[in-house]
């Protein structure tokens, strides 16, 4: 009980500073839970496209980006056909450009994609889908920021095309982005007979590594890959987790910075108590123990308030209209233990230096000290 | 002539040994202790008294472990101070110190304050708390257990230092003048219940003062001067 009122002796005997430093770490721990949920959910919406309805992915083998990914027609329809496949669906990834909005993800898909089946249409009949070569269904925030209505002709890239729908999707790409018949976007790309990957539904999931491996005989150039596989591989997921991380830890580290300016101030401000704890039997490790202890305070309520602050600043961004389906505010307990764990470890790397000093504080000179 | 290795009782247990002693300071620029002898036997008190500077305050911190000697050995019931974990044991169990300041840790309350030493001893909770309300009732600060230092007059702020010092029951108690800060009539109070305590507990009193009434008190009176220690030749 004493030792812990040691501890919290300086943190209440200088309460600006011990706010700064709380608030610096509680910073850092909102800015890495806010980047990294917002990331981890942008990734989980996007293997959320991909696993649609289905449980492999296939795809050109060494692409970096899935949108250069070219896989034939003729694959589609040989894969189509094997008895394990329940259905398997081209989709060609583009990105094409409006006034006032240079960048629209636009999906070529067949009028059978589960996207176009199990989507809510606000508007429109998902049976007109791919009668026409210029129709297309636009997400409902696309139609937003298009300010397009059913059967409006909206200028999209070099071209114009018939709005024959508006659907919802509970994913923030999709509800953003254009869907065009597969052939009209193959056309629209330059990407005749080819689309960009297969999504395939397997009559029994047990088949998938059979699967993997007929793709791998049949087709040298082209890959299989679970969606949960796929999503811990791809090198885009990976570099933007690991972007994530790095800006977060980047704001720790500042937040660590100012942990261990607070620490330092703290070990020189009561150094004639260290002597007198020394005087009084204290160890080199009780000292220690004391500094980090502080340290460890100090980054838990960083942490905590940290974490509140970055979940509400979630929520709100989850109302904001214009990121709708883009956040997702479920806050993984793994991504919450790591934050808590990284704010701790850079509270005790902060304390690491004044502690040493503190534990080599001479209580002869220290006493002296005024 | 160095008298002070003669200690007030032959047959007694010496408690407190120092053997040419040296101590200097600024890589010997400034000598302050040439070879002090000095033993002191259980139960003691000795008064070691002399100009400022003379050394009393290094004596006492080498006697207590807080400084280590150029030269010479200091032992404790014949253990050597200078080394890490007699250090430790020497200043939770063996020593205690009060000083001129009280050196109290002013967020801390009076209990608190006392409660120290036995936290870092690990002594247990219930065994501290007993000791100390022994010591408060000897000491009269009962009734300001629960105080801030803030709110300690002077004399108070020395007596808690005091029973702080004597909580683990050391054998030894350094008081590096423990009256210096005081007025007269406080001062006499304070080396009264000094007097009084380490009598009753049978500590070895080592006491630096200046003033040299309270010091005759003492069984036996030292002069430091010239970096030495020495009995007074009394006419």
């Amino acid at each position: 009980m004493i030792f812990l009122k040691l501890i919290l002796t300086n943190l209440r005997r200088h309460r600006i500073r011990s706010f700064i430093s709380v608030a610096g770490i509680s910073f850092s721990v909102a800015a890495m839970l806010t980047v990294v949920t917002i990331l981890q959910g942008a990734i989980g919406m996007f293997s959320g496209i991909l696993s649609s309805d289905s449980e492999i992915i296939v795809f050109e083998r060494n692409v970096s980006d899935l949108f250069f990914s070219n896989v034939p027609t003729a694959a589609v329809e040989e894969i189509a056909k094997w008895s394990m496949v329940s259905h398997a669906d081209p989709v060609l990834f583009g990105i094409v450009s409006s006034a006032n909005h240079p960048i629209i993800t636009c999906f070529g898909v067949t009028s059978t994609d589960a996207r176009i089946r199990k989507a809510t249409w606000i508007a429109g009949d998902r049976f007109a889908y791919s009668q026409h070569a210029d129709d297309v269904v636009l997400g409902e925030r696309a139609a937003e920021f298009l300010g397009a209505k059913l059967n409006d002709h909206v200028p999209i890239g070099h071209g114009v095309f018939h709005v024959i729908g508006i659907l919802k999707t509970a994913n923030g790409f999709e509800d953003g982005g254009v869907f065009m018949p597969l052939s009209s976007a193959q056309s629209f790309f330059h990407k005749e007979g080819t689309s960009s990957v297969i999504t395939i539904k397997l009559r029994d999931k047990g088949d998938a590594t059979l699967l993997k491996s007929m793709v791998k005989t049949k087709f040298a150039n082209l890959i299989a890959l679970e969606d949960v596989e796929f999503t811990r591989s791809y090198s885009q997921f990976r570099i933007l987790k690991a972007t994530a991380w790095a800006v977060g830890g980047c704001g720790l580290l500042m937040g660590g910075l100012g942990v261990a300016n607070t620490m330092i101030m703290s070990v020189f401000t009561r150094i004639r108590e260290i002597a007198i704890l020394r005087v009084n039997g204290f160890s080199h490790l009780q000292i220690a123990a004391m500094i980090f202890g502080e340290s460890a305070v100090v980054s838990l309520l960083g942490a905590g308030v940290g974490l509140m602050t970055g979940i509400c600043l979630l929520f709100v961004l989850k109302l904001v209209p214009a990121l709708h389906g883009y956040v997702d505010v479920t806050i993984q307990p793994l991504v919450m233990l790591i934050v808590i764990m990284l704010a701790l470890l850079t509270g005790i790397a902060g304390a690491l230096y004044p502690a040493v000093y503190a534990m080599r504080v001479r209580a002869v000179e220290a006493l002296r000290f005024e | 002539m160095n008298l002070s290795t003669t200690p007030a009782s032959g047959s007694a247990h010496i408690v407190l040994r120092a053997v040419d002693v040296w101590k200097s300071y600024d890589d010997g620029a400034i000598e302050v202790l040439k070879g002090v002898n000095f033993e002191a036997i259980e139960g003691q008190t000795v008064a070691l008294c002399g100009p400022s500077g003379c050394g009393k305050s290094t004596l006492l911190h080498l006697f207590g472990g807080l400084d280590a000697s150029d030269r010479g050995h200091v032992s404790v019931n014949g253990i050597e101070v200078n080394r890490y974990r007699n250090l430790l044991q020497l200043l939770r169990h063996e020593v205690g110190f009060v000083f001129q300041l009280h050196n109290l840790i002013p967020d801390l309350t009076l209990a608190e304050n006392c409660l120290i030493p036995t936290v870092a001893a690990g002594i247990d909770r219930h065994v501290a708390l007993a000791r100390l309300q022994q010591l408060a009732d000897r000491t009269g600060l009962t009734h300001r257990l629960g105080q801030c230092i803030q709110k300690l007059s002077g004399g108070e702020r020395q007596r808690t230092a005091l029973c702080r010092a004597l909580m683990n029951k050391p054998k030894i108690l350094l008081a590096d003048e423990p009256t210096g800060s005081l007025d007269e009539h406080t001062s006499g109070t304070i080396f009264e219940l000094l007097l009084d305590i380490v009598a009753t507990e049978g500590v070895t009193l080592v006491i630096a003062t200046h003033d040299r009434v309270l010091a005759a008190r003492c069984d036996r009176l030292l002069e430091m001067h010239d970096g030495r220690t020495y009995e007074p030749v009394h006419a």
